[in-house]
């Protein structure tokens, strides 16, 4: 079971939120990593089949899935806003779904969707009543109750405190674990750390890096880094750090250095040793680039 | 009672708006009770309160509220999703939603009619009314249900609809008249009930004709709405 996704373009107008993306996903969890704006939801809703792609296929065993309600058969969705029928309780909501889908016991199944995501003890109170975490879940157990071969969930992670957090990654964990495609998206890359092997990273519409989890973030600790560093005298400061091999350049501004490190292990650690053999003092040291924003376009450039 | 009707009327009758439902009628029943019961002969109240309360205003109205409510709402609100990550043919989906908009606004519509109908003449023309007011609830329905995927303003464009192509437009240009759900309405209740009190101002035939194609017409426009319905909203 395979989610195809073959040069995949959408536009709005003159903005383009997803940009000629391709992958393929299989059984096991995976994450899609980007930040806020990157196109992560619109790739969802087309990989859903709730939005046609403006050039490109997306294929789920080799099915389309735009205007072909059978791929909901194979297919589960659970979407970022938060919608649902607050006045029914979580067991009829889930009720609703499995007959929706026409399967032969709708309540056998309700309640095996039901237990699965722990929410049996709870279901027979309205979801108006619940807590977001719990509401996540009877989401979770609407868009399982079928047994879909593939899941997406969007940014299924948020709002919920770590418990109901930790709760959700060992349920995408085991469902991965009995071969089903899980395709969660976050914009947080410890989430996408702790739940999957595989990740998937979008910057700007883009697909920047693919694969292995540990892989990608080595090469996010080991990008240079920028510093803003002020200090009781910046120009001894400065040449003192040139004859660091963690330090890539130096400028020297009126507000203080502004230092390009190789990486920013060593760049720390060598800072204060330096400055205390040299008697300076450091004011200030601010790392200037540590928005996701930029770890992920640097992604893009590596 | 498919799944999909029982969600819509869970809906339906869950949301508070359901409540715009009553004054309407209640109004109708009332507004026909005083003359009634003070002599008044029915030619001379009967045709204002069935025609500019019943059909120009609560008919088109109560459809609205209705037919905007099976679908709009949950397209507003998102729940939409729910049912549309089913595998079912879309007409599934329309079809029953649209049967209950229709069952509720024909029932909120049939009460002050036949009512009003009774106190104007008798049983006759109470029953004509329900005839009559049923065709306006299928066509309306129909139409609002089909604005509601054509349009993210399925209300206000409604609204225009009513007041100014049926309200105003149709009693000044008499051409307009041909196009016109309030018309057909009203002549299939008039030939239903052979009263007097009752003047349709289209044929018979062509108010029975005009209705078969506006419903058939706006059903297919909705089917074919929803089976390409892209979900829109904050993309992140």
């Amino acid at each position: 079971m395979t989610l195809d996704v073959t040069g995949v373009s959408r536009w709005y107008g003159n903005v383009v939120a997803v940009n000629d993306v391709t992958m393929t996903l299989g059984s096991g969890v995976t994450g899609l990593l980007g930040p806020n704006g990157a196109g992560k939801t619109t790739l969802l809703h087309m990989m859903a089949g709730f939005l046609p792609p403006s050039r490109g296929t997306l294929t789920v065993d080799g099915e389309p899935t735009w205007r072909n309600p059978a791929v909901y058969r194979k297919l589960g969705l659970v979407s970022e806003r938060e919608s649902v029928h607050s006045y029914l309780t979580a067991h009829e909501f889930v009720l609703v779904s499995a007959k929706l889908h026409g399967l032969p016991d709708p309540a056998a199944a309700a309640t095996r969707a039901l237990s699965l995501v722990e929410m049996a003890e709870f279901q027979d109170r309205r979801i108006g009543t619940y807590s977001k975490g719990m509401r996540q879940r009877a989401r979770v157990a609407a868009a399982l109750v079928h047994e879909p071969d593939v899941l997406l969930l969007d940014e299924p992670f948020n709002g919920m405190d770590p418990r109901q957090r930790m709760h959700m990654m060992d349920l995408l964990h085991r469902l991965g674990q009995a071969g089903r495609t899980i395709l969660f998206s976050s914009h947080i890359l410890e989430e996408v750390e702790q739940l999957s092997g595989t990740v998937q990273v979008m910057v700007s519409g883009r697909l920047a890096a693919s694969g292995d989890f540990r892989t990608i973030r080595r090469l996010m600790t080991n990008r240079p880094h920028v510093f803003a560093v002020q200090s009781t005298d910046d120009r001894r400061l400065a040449v003192a750090l040139m004859h660091q091999p963690s330090v890539n350049g130096v400028d020297l501004g009126r507000d203080g250095l502004t230092v390009r490190a190789g990486d920013y292990g060593s760049f720390t650690r060598a800072l204060p040793r330096i400055a205390l053999k040299e008697g300076i003092r450091v004011r200030r040291l601010l790392p200037s680039d540590e928005s996701l924003e930029s770890v992920f376009s640097y992604l893009v450039e590596a | 009672m498919s799944t999909v009707a029982w969600i819509t009327t869970r809906g339906l009758l869950g949301r508070r708006r359901f409540l715009l439902l009553l004054p309407l009628p209640i109004l109708m029943i009332g507004v026909a009770l005083i003359p009634r019961f003070e002599g008044v002969s029915p030619q001379q109240w009967a045709q204002p309160v069935l025609v500019a309360m019943g059909f120009i205003t609560l008919l088109p109205i109560v459809s609205l509220i209705v037919g905007t409510g099976v679908l709009g709402a949950e397209i507003d609100d998102g729940t939409i999703t729910h049912i549309l990550s089913k595998p079912l043919a879309r007409w599934k989906i329309v079809v029953p939603k649209l049967l209950v908009a229709i069952g509720v606004t024909a029932a909120s519509a049939a009460v002050p009619f036949y009512i009003v109908g009774v106190l104007a003449s008798g049983p006759r023309l109470g029953v004509g009314l329900i005839v009559g007011s049923t065709v306006g609830a299928v066509l309306y329905s129909t139409i609002f249900v089909a604005l509601s995927l054509i349009s993210r303003r399925p209300v206000l464009l409604g609204l225009v609809y009513v007041i100014i192509w049926e309200g105003l437009l149709s009693n000044l240009v008499s051409g307009t008249r041909v196009l016109s759900v309030q018309q057909y309405a009203l002549t299939i209740a008039d030939k239903a009930s052979a009263s007097d009190l009752l003047s349709g101002n289209v044929s018979f035939p062509v108010a029975v004709v005009m209705s078969i194609v506006v419903t058939v017409g706006f059903l297919a426009l909705a089917i074919r709405k929803l089976s390409s319905f892209s979900v829109t909203g904050e993309t992140s």
